[in-house]
């Protein structure tokens, strides 16, 4: 069985004698391979690790412990700042949690346009990952093209929430607004070119043999370790296990979007890199059924002690601005009982486990985060390889410290 | 796995209207006294553990299929009593469907047996429990602080500690 993370090493190694010539090595916390404030500690045998042991919280801010002093939908906006490259996926999975709590139908075009916007979210952060993983590896070109095309989609967000990176679009209840009048094209336009765009990267980084010889056969992580480990998402996928939620258990929608599910068998640092590039072009067949498709309708559930008023009916009919001024000074009350929302975020199975009391504020909202879990798998992928693989595999497993931290 | 239409809020229900579920099978197959209690509540299905016989619970419904460990938290009930809750949230990739186990805990030295030997996943997971709130975990092969700093005082989850810390 694999072993994670066993015993502390911290200022020294763990014997002397037969191992006197390990040493104990400190990456990070501030080291640009570490993609945010992540420490690790190595021992080392010359170039080879023998053990790794992740030291994580310098970005912890409380976040949960801060929702449980907040009205249900000023939790909202704090859930973008979890996962900073994903912020839509966290908004999903929030309010999808306290709308099962409220059991509150959603109209289904708000649905379409949540999967529409989540999957050019998990466009958003693959593109992040790849950028940053292929400099990490040396091949900055690719880091500067993903930058080039992310621009594209964080000006569309931009467009819709009037915010590049915080948007807190969706919200208890629907949407914020209605989407501008020319989105659906601008989106269209962009995911026109994108498959080229993919294809541009892999012309870079699939032929090229210093980004194979990096990747190919380091950070191997087996199919029982991976599940045995709560490692989810495109990491465990890489491991031959053939799992997704969006549609081995959807919501919002998913199970009327067709997709494949890729899945690569090898385990390793390119099998991770394959099954994200395919799940790039998943994510444009879905947004492009989301635009062929999208449906008429309110954005908005019929809810009027929930959700807030449009501004015109506020300024103009007396019943919506009480309503306006109760929700936003009392909040709404939620009904007693617990919830556990699971989604697929860009990074793997994401979890709002949301406790109620009856009352306006929730009475506990744990994040289940995707990284969290996937660095417990790291030792396991790192033992006894060279030191260098480290930073393969730390690029490989696409963690954000945010959301690890909290 | 056909799911009732309404809600089940008593153990009694639970047993009438799931009468095939894995999970329950696996657990009153350990011991009917396992299962303290049982819920079906808004599609989830949350069953209530004996404190001292979770590792035994957890390995029961691990080989009734529910193969993925998902997440474990707690929930602080200050001031009533039983204080503390752990809940365990686990997935089976087979029947696709999510079960909760929970445990409740006093407040004096709450204690539970870690369920790292049957998911090592819920390793960082317990440690953050222990670390926010307090809660020890038998047998865990590395309970330290994970979030907070090692010489930190007090549980920061805890509802009895200030949103704003102590200044």
């Amino acid at each position: 069985m694999t072993e994670t993370a066993g015993t502390p090493i911290l200022e020294a190694p763990q014997a002397l004698g037969a191992h006197d010539q390990h040493m104990v090595l400190n990456m990070g916390p501030q080291h640009p391979s570490m993609h945010g404030v992540l420490r690790l500690v190595v021992e080392i045998d010359g170039e080879i690790v023998v053990r790794l042991y992740p030291e994580i919280g310098y970005l912890h801010t409380g976040i949960e412990k801060t929702c449980e002093a907040k009205f249900y939908q000023q939790v909202v906006p704090l859930t973008d700042r979890i996962d900073y490259l994903s912020p839509m996926a966290n908004n999903l999975c929030y309010c999808l949690a306290v709308e099962k709590l409220l059991q509150l139908e959603i109209p289904e075009k708000a649905q379409w346009i949540r999967v529409l916007l989540t999957e050019l979210t998990r466009l958003n952060s693959h593109l992040i990952w790849l950028g940053t993983h292929a400099m990490d590896i040396g091949a900055l070109t690719v880091f500067l093209y993903c930058f080039r095309e992310r621009e594209d989609i964080l000006r569309i967000f931009e467009a819709v929430a009037g915010q590049r990176m915080m948007t807190s679009y969706f919200r208890i209840g629907g949407l914020a607004m209605e989407p501008p009048l020319d989105l659906f094209d601008r989106i269209q336009s962009f995911i026109n070119i994108f498959p080229e765009k993919i294809d541009e990267y892999s012309n870079l980084l699939t032929g090229n043999p210093i980004f194979r010889n990096r990747l190919m056969g380091v950070g191997v992580l087996s199919a029982e370790d991976a599940i045995a480990l709560a490692v989810t998402g495109p990491n465990m996928r890489g491991s031959g296990v053939d799992f997704d939620l969006r549609r081995d258990m959807p919501y919002s929608s998913y199970e009327k979007f067709k997709f494949s599910v890729p899945v690569a068998t090898a385990g390793d640092c390119w099998a991770r890199y394959e099954v994200r590039l395919q799940e790039m072009r998943e994510s444009v067949k879905i947004i492009q059924q989301a635009l062929d498709g999208m449906p008429e309708g309110p954005i908005k559930a019929d809810a009027p002690k929930i959700v807030l008023p449009d501004r015109e009916k506020m300024k103009t009919q007396m019943e919506a601005l009480i309503h306006h001024f109760k929700i936003v000074t009392e909040g709404f009350a939620v009904p007693a009982g617990e919830v556990y929302q699971g989604i697929e975020s860009p990074r793997g199975q994401m979890g709002y486990y949301v406790v109620s009391d009856g009352t306006a504020k929730p009475y506990r909202v744990h994040m289940r985060n995707p990284s969290f879990a996937t660095l417990q798998a790291i030792e396991t992928m790192c033992k006894g390889r060279m030191l260098a693989d480290v930073v393969a595999v730390v690029g490989s497993i696409d963690i954000v410290l945010g959301e690890i931290d909290r | 796995m056909s799911a009732p239409a309404n809600d089940l809020l008593t153990r009694a229900a639970v047993l009438e209207g799931l009468p095939d579920h894995p999970a329950i099978k696996a657990l009153l197959a350990l011991s009917p006294e396992v299962l303290i209690d049982a819920r079906f509540d808004r599609g989830e299905l949350t069953l209530t553990i004996a404190p001292e016989q979770i590792r035994a619970a957890a390995e029961a419904v691990k080989m009734a299929g529910y193969n993925a460990f998902e997440d474990t938290t707690a929930v602080d009930w200050f001031p009533s009593s039983p204080r503390l809750q752990v809940s365990y949230h686990i997935l089976s990739h087979s029947y696709k469907e999510r079960i909760r186990l929970r445990v409740m805990l006093p407040a004096e030295d709450p204690t539970v047996e870690t369920v790292t030997s049957v998911w090592p996943g819920a390793n960082y997971y317990e440690r953050e429990v222990f670390d926010l709130f307090g809660i020890n975990f038998e047998g865990h092969p590395n309970l330290r602080r994970i979030m907070m700093p090692d010489d930190w005082a007090g549980h920061p989850l805890r509802k009895d500690y200030p949103v704003e810390g102590y200044r």
